[in-house]
């Protein structure tokens, strides 16, 4: 089967803390997954992992048929920059840059700048009237909207999202959840942590980490359980 | 590319415009800077002619006397003054020294060449006026002060020639002279009214010219007067040109220290304002390093920013300095510079060089951020 991601007994340990103790996931190319535990679980450690912005402290991540233990600092950053796109709870936009510009940035750091494409990206997210504003002219919601089409705009093959809607209200919680339920129908993977049960709700499958261990895996009562490979489950 | 290349810039000049506040701190440090160090190098190069013309203040560099006891014959004098470069040449008198009385009390009176001493003496201080009508004369300042001998009087002088004949004049008295030197106790008169009241022409005591030129240059001249006029002597002023190199070596050397002072304060201040810089914008940087900038693409990016500094500092600066000097040449040596304004791209190179090597420490740091512990949160 086409697995885009394969955690294979993967361990992190900081000191004393053991913030992922033994995990092993796979995760299908195209699958929404979401991640729940309570806080300190190591959700966040465990998408820093995949997101190639830290490594493992034992075990193997294959991203992409690509052994990530591998590769060194530079070929992470590649990897980074080619295959994933990443969308915080905070936003991360740079402050002194429009919502195009920011947009922008992704470009170029992967390829070249392309505005009529980054207009694209942000006409998606329903923001194509605000290009022009500075981050502190738009709302929380759209704030996250822009972080989404920055995330998009390489058409990464992997979207990492760590509590995407926690700071957003209702409505742009259900536009963001849109926005990414049309990137999984066009192929990408998909990893979203969230503390929500609303929020999990629009995954393919759930799994639950609980002191750095796989404790859950269910995939998800919607309509897309019969494309879903059989994730195995091998937590201790 | 190009449009990267634009864009990499519209980042540059955005996060300098839109950050105001830092800016201006980056900016204000390398545009003092600039200012003093453009004001500076510019006396500097102004200073060798600036202080050949102060030092001139102390008087003639050459001085002309006969051979022995024996006086100076003033066509002697006009053949070794064709020995002298003209266009080094400022000013040339002849000195002629009698004894003269006026009523009864003994003087000396000096037959010199108003116009010329004017050049080689300019410390002569003169309330009233220099003499330029016939028989009018100035008097030294110890004398106005001790006797009738004043500014605006007439005075009758007399006295004895050689020949053992005797001679008397009227002198209008037009103005005082003061030097602080043995110059108060003289009478100052043209040579040509000297001469004609003694009823003896053609000679003279001393000659003094004043040359701008260095004491080596001054010693090849004076042996060259002594070997094609023999019955000249000619002296040099030694210690007051010597001074006069010392003096000005001092200066430009002190000058040049204070210039790698406030380079080296300017590199503190940019170095500084940079580090705080990329601490506050750790965020920003662990966040193009998520998205996949390279370390070196972030580091360009800062040394970037601090050249714009330099140079945007550095061409304000110069502007600044280039009225800074002209305050300074004003005040403090009384005349108006001529900008050199190959100096303004100068110093904006030096800036954009002392804010970029400023900003290599700040850079290593944006180097080190790693994008996880930053994005993690606060
Ligand atoms: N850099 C670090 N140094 C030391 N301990 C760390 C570090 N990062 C995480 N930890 C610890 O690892 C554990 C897991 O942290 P992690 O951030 O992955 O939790 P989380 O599930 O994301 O929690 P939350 O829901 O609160 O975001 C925690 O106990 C945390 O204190
Ligand atoms: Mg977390």
């Amino acid at each position: 089967m086409n697995h885009i991601l394969e955690i294979d007994n993967v361990s992190k340990i900081y000191g004393q803390v053991v913030a992922l103790r033994d995990l092993s996931l796979t995760v299908p190319q195209g699958q929404w997954l979401a991640i729940m535990g309570p806080s300190g679980s190591g959700k966040t450690t465990l998408m820093n992992i995949v997101g190639c912005l830290d490594s493992p402290t034992v075990g193997q991540v294959i991203l992409d048929g690509l052994n990530l233990g591998v590769l060194s600092h530079a070929g992470l950053t590649a990897i980074r920059r080619e295959s994933i796109g990443l969308i915080f709870q905070e936003f991360h936009l740079i402050p002194y840059l429009t919502a195009l510009e920011n947009v922008m940035v992704a470009q170029y750091y992967h390829s070249l700048v392309d505005e009529n494409e980054a207009l694209e990206a942000l006409a998606r997210v329903g923001l194509r009237e605000r290009a022009r504003h500075l981050p502190k002219q738009l709302s929380g919601g759209e704030q996250q909207r822009v972080c989404v089409a920055r995330a998009l705009i390489n058409h990464p093959k992997i979207i990492l999202a760590d509590e995407p809607t926690g700071n957003l209200d209702e409505t742009n919680e259900l536009l963001v959840m849109d926005i990414l339920r049309q990137l999984r129908d066009q192929g990408s993977t998909i990893i979203v942590v969230t503390h929500a049960q609303e929020v999990a709700a629009h995954a393919d499958r759930v799994i639950v980490l609980e002191h750095g261990r796989l404790v859950q895996d269910r995939v998800g009562a919607k309509e897309r359980v019969d494309n879903l490979e059989t994730a195995s489950l091998m937590a201790g | 590319m190009n449009k990267n290349k634009a864009f990499a810039f519209r980042l540059a000049i955005f996060s300098l415009i839109r950050r105001r506040s830092r800016l201006l701190a980056a900016l204000l440090g390398v545009a003092l800077g600039a200012v003093v160090l453009f004001g500076l190098i510019s006396l500097c190069r102004d200073l060798p002619r600036q202080f050949r013309d102060e030092f001139r203040a102390y008087g003639a560099n050459l001085v002309f006397a006969g051979l022995g006891s024996a006086r100076l014959d003033l066509n002697d004098l006009k053949k070794a003054k064709g020995l002298l470069p003209p266009n080094k040449l400022l000013g040339l008198t002849p000195l002629r020294y009698e004894s003269v009385r006026n009523r009864l009390r003994p003087y000396v009176a000096v037959g010199v060449d108003f116009a010329q001493s004017q050049k080689t003496s300019p410390f002569w201080r003169v309330t009233g006026r220099w003499p330029n009508e016939p028989f009018e004369m100035l008097v030294g300042a110890d004398i106005a002060l001790n006797s009738d001998l004043k500014e605006g009087s007439f005075a009758t002088i007399d006295g004895r020639n050689p020949n053992q004949e005797r001679y008397a004049k009227d002198f209008r008295i037009v103005g005082t002279l003061a030097t602080g030197g043995v110059e108060d106790g003289f009478l100052f008169m043209a040579l040509a009214d000297l001469e004609k009241m003694t009823g003896i022409s053609g000679v003279a005591d001393l000659a003094e010219a004043s040359l701008t030129l260095g004491a080596d240059e001054l010693k090849t001249l004076a042996a060259n007067v002594k070997a094609t006029v023999p019955s000249v002597e000619a002296r040099l002023v030694t210690r007051i040109t010597d001074s006069e190199t010392n003096a000005l070596t001092k200066l430009t050397s002190l000058v040049y220290l204070v210039a790698v002072v406030i380079l080296a304060l300017t590199m503190i201040c940019v170095a500084t304002t940079m580090m705080t810089v990329v601490l506050e914008r750790r965020k920003e940087i662990g966040l193009k390093k998520a998205l996949g900038a390279e370390n070196n693409r972030v580091a360009r990016e800062f040394l970037v920013e601090g050249a714009i500094v330099g140079f945007v500092g550095g061409f304000l600066g110069s502007l600044g300095g280039v009225v800074f000097a002209q305050i300074v040449a004003y005040n403090v040596f009384g005349r108006v510079m001529t900008p050199r304004l190959y100096l303004i791209p100068l110093t904006m190179l030096v800036m954009v060089i002392v804010a970029v090597v400023a900003s290599r420490s700040p850079v290593k740091k944006a180097s080190g951020i790693e994008p996880a512990l930053v994005l993690k949160g606060e």
